[in-house]
């Protein structure tokens, strides 16, 4: 304990890593044999070190997970050659990319072109350090945690649209071109879905989001659930909304040009994404560490919660074709923008008139809440779908339409 | 101490080198993204000094919309690798810009950059201040002997309060603006002719 209470200011209560109880213990136990500041700087380290391998192994996991449910949903087998089920897949996977060429393209920005894996990783890593695996445990309880997680899942467009340019590649630029589109665009309603949690809540912080979850928020209020999925799908470039990396249209979108070992990296950034939005999920929505004995066993229902996550995505993955660009724009703009709205002022409402004096609300209310926000939901959804539904042709067309020029394609010195 | 000293320096570097980098660059492209970069490090220089929310905030606003508008705009432009042709507006550009510097510098140091409450809460929060690294926050403020309710008023919400109450002019002016910017980019988008 010497090191802590040293005069320097070096460890205040208020330090970045201060709160943490895993740093506290690696600090004194270091401390015993090396200088504060060494000590300081290892236990720093060795917390990052778990960290960034924590999230790198879960995205291999992610990925023979993903695959594997895929081949289920599919009718076929999937991976299951190399080890038990086939799980050692993404170690043959990895070796095959590092020893691949690594190829910048001529004419590509090469200094553009290798920051992009590098910024897509760090800004899903950056994301974990907010999220609380069980009781106490994060990295940093930051109170402003619900933003940081907003703000730095924001850097992954600007890597994306990177991405496109660096490579001088047409398919590439269209790629980006796109994901950059509906990046923007569903950053709208989830950031609206996100303030109703925050305001259930009463605070921004993650830890202090699963403390006030009584009743988990995906009964309080399942349409912000709703939005959040859908649009965390489309952010993350998964198959409804996957026209960014549309492969029967344009190769593979912003990565076609990445090979070798930038490449996995990309892969890499993407499953991690997919396991950092999971234990989003579990933490705003389902309670994150909560569940029985969750002193001992909180870091057991955060994995159980983050692995239903995953399921989730693969499964709407798995059963939807993939939208047309426009379609998914009439899909944020017109189905989850009002969606989100909607929440958010039934949720303002409630809270206004439901809370105590001291602005809080008991599990009773929450639960009055979840009543209201579930009809409310099914309504809701039922009505705006109808506006985002396709006209659906019944008749095959006439000879008299084929023959028809088509306006707004008509050819030069027609008009 | 000297570890907080690195990393200030190092964000400084940073920004101060994206920022040259960003006039001196040729290629429209790279400015932008180093435009970025030094916004970023802005970030990180707000986070060593307590304020995470502006730090979360200028990462938000700054790096995930501005930057990337800027990238667009980028896009859509002629000879991005060249950049733009010098012309005789350098003169005038310069002595604005120096000018505006000037301004902003003597704002900075003329300051008096306790913005509390109350001549007692002053005092305090200076003492804190001087415990503290940068911005004092909750835990700074409670050692230095504010009471739980002090604290509250002066830390938690200060900004929302300032911006909603005192500031409530300039906040709405700046989103003026803004409407003003989106009305005039939708007129140069639809062009002349129709």
């Amino acid at each position: 304990m010497r090191c802590v209470s040293n005069a320097e200011g070096m460890l205040s209560a208020d330090g970045v890593l201060g709160g943490n109880p895993l740093f506290y213990f690696i600090y004194n136990a270091v401390a015993h044999i090396a200088p504060c500041w060494l000590s300081y700087l290892i236990s720093g380290l060795v917390i990052m070190l778990i960290l960034i391998n924590a999230v790198l192994l879960g995205a291999a996991v992610v990925s023979w997970g993903e695959r594997r449910l895929l081949g289920r949903f599919q009718n076929r087998v999937g991976p299951n050659r190399w080890g038990p089920f086939g799980a050692f897949q993404p170690i043959a996977d990895l070796a095959k990319l590092i020893t691949k060429e690594d190829i910048v393209p001529y004419g590509a920005d090469k200094l553009a072109f290798t920051a992009v894996p590098i910024i897509m990783v760090a800004a899903v890593l950056l994301g974990t350090a907010v999220l609380p695996f069980a009781k106490d445990v994060a990295l940093v309880d930051l109170n402003v945690g619900v933003l940081f997680v907003l703000a730095v899942s924001s850097l992954t467009s600007i890597a994306i649209f990177t991405a496109g340019w660096a490579s001088n590649n047409r398919y590439a630029l269209f790629g980006a071109g796109r994901a950059v589109a509906v990046l923007l665009s569903y950053e709208v309603p989830v950031v609206l879905s996100l303030l109703g949690v925050v305001m259930v809540a009463g605070s921004m912080s993650l830890g202090d989001i699963v403390a006030a979850q009584a009743v988990p928020f995906f009964l309080v209020q399942p349409l912000a659930f709703f939005v959040f999925i859908a649009g965390m799908s489309a952010e993350l470039n998964r198959t409804p909304f996957d026209v960014a990396e549309a492969e029967s249209e344009i190769i593979a979108g912003y990565h076609t040009e990445y090979s070798g070992i930038k490449f996995a990296l990309i892969q890499a950034a993407e499953f991690g994404g997919v396991l950092v939005v999971s234990g989003l999920i579990a933490t705003l929505f389902l309670a994150g560490w909560a569940g029985p004995a969750a002193d001992w066993l909180g870091w057991l229902w955060f994995l159980i919660k983050v692995f239903i996550g995953i399921f989730l995505f693969v499964w709407i993955r798995s059963t939807y074709p993939r939208l047309r660009l426009d379609q998914i724009m009439a899909v944020c703009w017109k189905f989850l923008m009002p969606l989100s709205i909607i929440n958010l002022v039934a949720v303002v409402l409630e809270v206004f008139f439901l809370r105590d004096a001291n602005g809080s609300l008991s599990t009773a209310d929450l639960w009055i809440m979840a009543g209201i926000n579930i009809v409310l939901a099914g309504g809701s959804i039922l009505f705006f779908g109808r506006f985002i539904k396709e006209k659906v042709r019944t008749e095959a067309p006439t000879a008299a339409a084929t023959n028809q020029v088509v306006p707004g394609v008509s050819t030069i010195g027609m008009r | 101490m000297w570890f907080e000293h690195l990393v200030f320096w190092a964000l400084s570097v940073v920004a101060i080198g994206g920022a040259l980098g960003v006039v001196l660059v040729r290629d429209l492209f790279r400015a932008s993204l180093m435009l970025a970069m030094a916004f970023v490090a802005v970030g990180g220089l707000f986070v060593m000094m307590n304020a995470e929310f502006l730090a979360v905030v200028q990462i938000l606003i700054y790096v995930g919309a501005i930057a990337v508008l800027f990238i667009f705009a980028v896009m859509l432009t002629r000879d991005v690798q060249q950049g733009n042709t010098p012309n005789r507006l350098q003169i005038p550009a310069a002595v604005v810009s120096a000018l505006v510097l000037a301004a902003m510098i003597a704002t900075a140091v003329t300051t008096d950059w306790t913005t509390l409450a109350g001549a007692g809460l002053e005092a305090k929060a200076q003492l804190a201040q001087t415990q503290a690294v940068g911005i004092p926050d909750a835990a700074d403020l409670t050692n230095a002997g504010l009471t739980p309710a002090e604290v509250a008023s002066v830390s938690s919400g200060g900004l929302a309060d300032l911006l909603i109450g005192n500031f409530v002019l300039p906040f709405e002016a700046v989103s003026l603006l803004l409407l003003g910017a989106a009305i005039g980019g939708l007129a140069l988008a639809r062009g002349r002719g129709r």
